[in-house]
């Protein structure tokens, strides 16, 4: 038995030399056993674990090679928090190669799997481009560029993934997104992924007031929703959107705001309405203007 | 006293939010990478957060002014309304949506506004705020400009250079709605102004001699309806979308169930929005878009027109039509498993996909995240006849919700 232990940081490059390695060497999937460094196994035997060597290519084995569409998918399946993830994906690996058209069976249990982690990862990505929320350094005066800093935890290992993302858009500003999982960040130079844990910063920005005001005022009380939102927005997500603790009483006053709009008697119309439904009386024209 | 901005901000957002769209999402790609400004649209849109409503919030959406010489019966800024009025400046616009882009709140602005002085006046505005954030702030997120149905032509062109999408909204699903409770709106002249600009995007998306395309509303036109107001059943509402889908090419017709108002009008009645029926309206739209279901296909299962609230449109449009099941999931072609209840795009392309290498089994589906519970009456696997399943006359019940006593608000 082989062990290999990784950083598992969610780039695919470590685990892809260690695979290649271990297919040139014509070794099966149930020969190695695929660890994460200070992963929930890694833990108990602390420093004391290594991995074994990686083994020389056996020259009888044909050069390996994968369809575009595998690595795409284990880009995406190397992300997640799942410490399967690396057997699964050299079991793939190693599947394919005699079977061709494996990643189009599609009800494969391997497949299967893959398919699901991979979906993990893309919703979990794609809610980090829409829950990170950036917070002004006020210390940036006087520099030429504006400074921004994030705090966001994410679900996998997603903060070089989409890093990218934040720097096509974001580019004119210098902005740091740490998490527990490592910390991106753009100086409108270098993008960098830096994969220690952050600590949570202690941050305030006068514009959430704002967003707060809007978020507030774009809810409409007599459609009450609660499910259709927290099936979109998951509570793990509320303790750092700066709009969330408005949330509970939203809910809670709906229904008397509902019922006092419906009791309120019609008013009668202001002045300037009279004004102008005048003078469209007077142009003759109903509405024209 | 001149109101702050937060406290105008509040006003103009409860003035948009009766528009259901927020979407970002159909436009080109873009990025800042290049330009080293701000903003990007990377294919599908981002929802940044969700209000209790369910509804996505994508974009800042507002209007520049709640002012409005218009009176139409449902909107809660129409003239005869005393609620308060207020304007933004357009420098006010512009800086909101950027400190907003900054943070990551939106993808980008949608902004509309009542019609003040006059169409030209109102649009020039609209176009003023969206020239600003592209030319003078190298602004390349998302804008949805509303058009005002009687700008000048030059205006619309020019809004069009700078907006991923416009839209206009026809209000109601007949003329007659139209008339009746927006009578300053014209319903012939929404649609001469959908199809001019469906002639100029058309025109854009010619490729000149050189090749080029001009970039012109990206993301196409959409509009909104409201559902509830005027006595229109669904096959008159979903047929009225149809033409607008095939007449004017939108990219999206929008369902809105009127919902209570501040200060409404007493012509009126305010009632618990209709919600159920907008989500049928919408499946039964989607069904119509991507499904390959005609319009009179989805509305004619039922004598008075309405969808069944029940159950949704292509259930009840498979319990109509049993003789055409069971589907055979091994052989049947795309479009036919487009119509077996529970199964959508997704799970057909995946179907196709597996059923090319063996030949499938029900446990295979449940594989694929099929949920054999709903399909299973209607299909054949290997292995799997659901006999004369569909013959069964409680196969409704199987699916119906269990009756409920009527809520009494």
């Amino acid at each position: 038995m082989l062990t290999i232990l990784l950083d598992g940081h969610g780039e695919l490059a470590e685990w892809r030399a260690a695979a290649r390695a271990l297919l040139l060497a014509g070794i099966p999937p149930e020969r190695v056993e695929w660890r994460q460094r200070g992963g929930a196994t890694g833990d108990l035997f602390g420093g004391q674990m290594e991995g074994s060597p990686l083994p020389p290519p056996d020259p009888q084995t044909p050069a390996a090679t994968v369809p575009r569409a595998f690595l795409e998918l284990a880009e995406a399946v190397i992300c997640h928090n799942d410490p399967r993830r690396f057997a699964l994906l050299y079991r793939l690996l190693w599947r394919l190669q005699g079977e061709r058209a494996l990643l189009e069976m599609r009800a494969d249990a391997d497949v299967v799997q893959a398919n699901r982690l991979e979906k993990s990862v893309r919703r979990d990505a794609h809610k980090m481009k829409a829950f990170v929320r950036f917070k002004e350094l006020s210390d940036g005066e006087g520099q030429p560029r504006r400074r921004f800093l994030a705090w966001f935890e994410p679900e996998h290992f997603i903060v070089g993934r989409t890093a990218g993302f934040f720097q096509r858009r974001f580019t004119d500003m210098d902005w740091i997104i740490a998490t527990p999982k490592g910390t991106s960040s753009w100086d409108g130079q270098h993008l960098r992924f830096d994969p220690a844990p952050a600590t949570k910063p202690d941050l305030r920005d006068a514009a959430d007031d704002l967003w707060r005001t809007y978020y507030a005022h774009i809810f409409n009380p007599a459609r009450l929703k609660v499910q259709a939102m927290q099936s979109e927005m998951p509570k793990k997500y509320w303790k750092n959107l700066p709009e969330a603790d408005l949330i509970p009483d939203l809910i809670a006053g709906a229904e008397a705001r509902v019922r006092e709009m419906a009791a309120r008697a019609a008013s009668d119309p202001p002045a300037f309405h009279h004004r102008l439904r005048a003078r469209d009386k007077a142009a003759g024209r109903e509405g024209e203007t | 006293m001149k109101k702050t901005l937060k406290e105008r901000l509040a006003i103009l957002s409860d003035a948009a939010k009766y528009d259901a769209s927020c979407a970002s999402s159909g436009t080109e790609r873009r990025d800042s990478g290049r330009s080293g400004g701000l903003g990007s649209t990377e294919g599908s849109g981002i929802c940044h957060a969700y209000a209790p409503d369910g509804r996505c919030i994508s974009l800042l959406k507002i209007l520049l002014t709640n002012f409005c010489i218009y009176d139409c019966a449902y909107c809660i800024n129409r003239s005869s309304s005393n609620v308060e009025r207020v304007r933004f400046s357009v420098e006010e616009v512009v800086w909101l949506t950027l400190e907003f882009y900054r943070r990551n709140y939106i993808e980008g602005l949608f902004l509309s506004s009542g019609i003040i002085r006059s169409s030209d006046h109102t649009m020039e505005e609209l176009v003023r705020v969206a020239r600003i954030l592209r030319t003078d702030h190298g602004f390349r997120g998302y804008i949805h400009l509303k058009t005002i149905p009687d700008a000048s032509p030059a205006l619309i062109e020019e809004a069009g250079l700078y907006a991923d999408r416009l839209s206009i909204n026809i209000e109601l699903p007949t003329d007659a709605g139209i008339d009746n409770f927006a009578p300053q709106k014209h319903p012939t002249r929404i649609r001469a102004a959908m199809g001019d600009l469906r002639l100029k995007i058309d025109a854009a998306a010619e490729p000149s001699f050189r090749g080029r395309r001009k970039r012109f509303v990206p993301g196409g036109q959409s509009t909104q309806m409201i559902v509830g107001v005027d006595g229109a059943n669904d096959a008159t509402i979903l047929a009225s979308s149809a033409r607008l889908y095939g007449n004017y090419r939108l990219r999206r017709v929008y369902y809105s169930a009127f919902s209570p108002i501040p200060d409404a009008s007493r012509a009126l009645p305010l009632i618990k929005p209709p919600l159920l029926r907008e989500h049928r309206l919408y499946q039964a739209d989607w069904l119509y878009r991507f499904y390959g279901f005609a319009v009179e296909e989805i509305t004619r299962t039922r004598p008075d027109g309405n969808l069944d609230l029940e159950i949704d449109p292509k259930l009840a449009w498979a319990l109509a039509n049993r003789e055409r099941f069971p589907i055979d999931i091994n052989r049947a072609e795309r479009e036919m498993l487009l119509r077996v209840p529970g199964l959508g795009p997704r799970s057909v392309n995946a179907i196709l996909s597996a059923r090319a290498h063996k030949a499938l089994r029900l446990e295979d589906l449940g594989r694929l995240g099929v949920s054999l519970r709903k399909v299973r009456p209607f299909i054949a696997a290997l292995g799997w006849t659901p006999l004369r399943l569909v013959d069964r006359s409680d196969l409704r019940d199987l699916f119906a919700p269990k009756p409920e006593q009527l809520s009494l608000f």
